[in-house]
């Protein structure tokens, strides 16, 4: 019996010697515009996803180079590829853009003098949350521990409920 | 008591003023980690022409400014005649052509006239990444011995100019003297 062809044989021909043309052209391209498209190892693929990941495009200042489609964030993933390639340790990269771009290029900042704020501020406002809640719950138990009326306060109250 | 019910006031007064004051800030505007230290080192070919290798060599010697500009980019075309009027001045003035097409960029310059006594031409924008460009134009200010001491990211005014990079020219001028 004859194989089924969705295709006449030569569209089908046609569209293998298109498909053989385009891909490397397709790969060609991804490598020009600087899009990685292999790594030689799973780990320095993993290095690459995570450091674009936590590089900021000093251009575009809320996007990580991964995000960005600035042509500066094009550079810096090019770069991290290139040297993630080369065998570079992802410290050695980070500090490879902090030397260019300042400790802002980090989506993680280091915990240094001039991030001390930054990094102890969750746990001050948690501590002042801490605050906030003991008063209240010292207020509501200052509340039921009060004795609920005295001896004169209860006549009076007998007193109107009797309508007096 | 009445300190209790003030406090809720005093913390969104206090909140207010920091929001005021970050309002004030401009983020665009990031420290550079490069001043202070030496030109970062190059190997680029000249603008004009590509047999000629330019390094960092060709740029240090004197006080001078290092302008980073691209045809494509409009606020260096907004830029450029203050950069002609200083360059009848006594700095010289040297540049990257950065991620450029050269011939545009020659056309764009036989146009709008050339304020650059030397341009290396950086079409990757690797050199561009070592000397930490990300906004062009950007403007270095380099001592005599080829120390980073300024940097403005973004379009040189003549106010900027008035006020910092040339009293700063002639600080680092008179310190060479002596």
């Amino acid at each position: 019996m004859r194989p089924v062809t969705l295709l006449p044989r030569k569209a089908a021909g046609w569209l293998a010697a298109l498909t053989a043309w385009l891909l490397p052209a397709g790969l060609a391209l991804a490598i020009a515009i600087g899009e990685p498209v292999a790594f030689e190892t799973e780990a320095q693929q993993r290095q690459y996803q995570t450091l674009i990941r936590e590089l900021r495009c000093t251009v575009c200042q809320s996007e990580t180079i991964h995000e960005s489609n600035a042509a500066l964030a094009a550079d810096m993933r090019r770069r991290v590829y290139e040297m993630t390639r080369d065998g570079q340790q992802a410290g050695a990269i980070v500090d490879f853009m902090v030397q260019r771009y300042g400790d802002y290029v980090r989506y993680r900042p280091p915990l240094q003098a001039n991030t001390a704020v930054l990094w102890a501020s969750p746990f001050l406002l948690l501590l002042i949350g801490a605050g906030v809640w003991w008063q209240i719950i010292r207020g509501r138990k200052r509340m039921t521990q009060r004795p609920s009326f005295t001896d004169q306060e209860r006549l009076a109250l007998d007193r109107l409920r009797r309508g007096e | 008591m009445r300190i209790r019910l003030l406090l809720p006031l005093v913390a969104v007064v206090a909140l207010v003023g920091l929001l005021f004051l970050g309002l004030g800030l401009n983020s665009r505007e990031l420290p550079s980690p490069l001043i202070g230290k030496p030109a970062p080192s190059f190997e680029l070919e000249s603008l004009e022409d590509g047999n000629r290798t330019l390094t960092e060599q060709d740029f240090i010697g004197e006080v001078a400014l290092v302008n980073v500009w691209a045809s494509w980019c409009t606020t260096c075309r907004a830029e450029k005649p203050l950069l002609m009027e200083l360059a009848r001045g006594d700095i010289p003035i040297y540049a990257f052509n950065y991620r450029d097409d050269r011939e545009t960029a020659l056309r764009y310059l036989s146009v709008s006239g050339n304020p650059y006594q030397t341009i290396a031409y950086d079409p990757t924008g690797d050199v561009g990444m070592d000397w930490g460009v990300y906004a062009t134009p950007e403007t270095y200010l380099l001592d005599t011995q080829g120390v980073i001491r300024y940097k403005r990211i973004g379009q040189l005014t003549r106010q900027i100019l008035l006020d910092e990079v040339l009293p700063l020219a002639e600080r680092l001028k008179a310190e060479q003297k002596r």
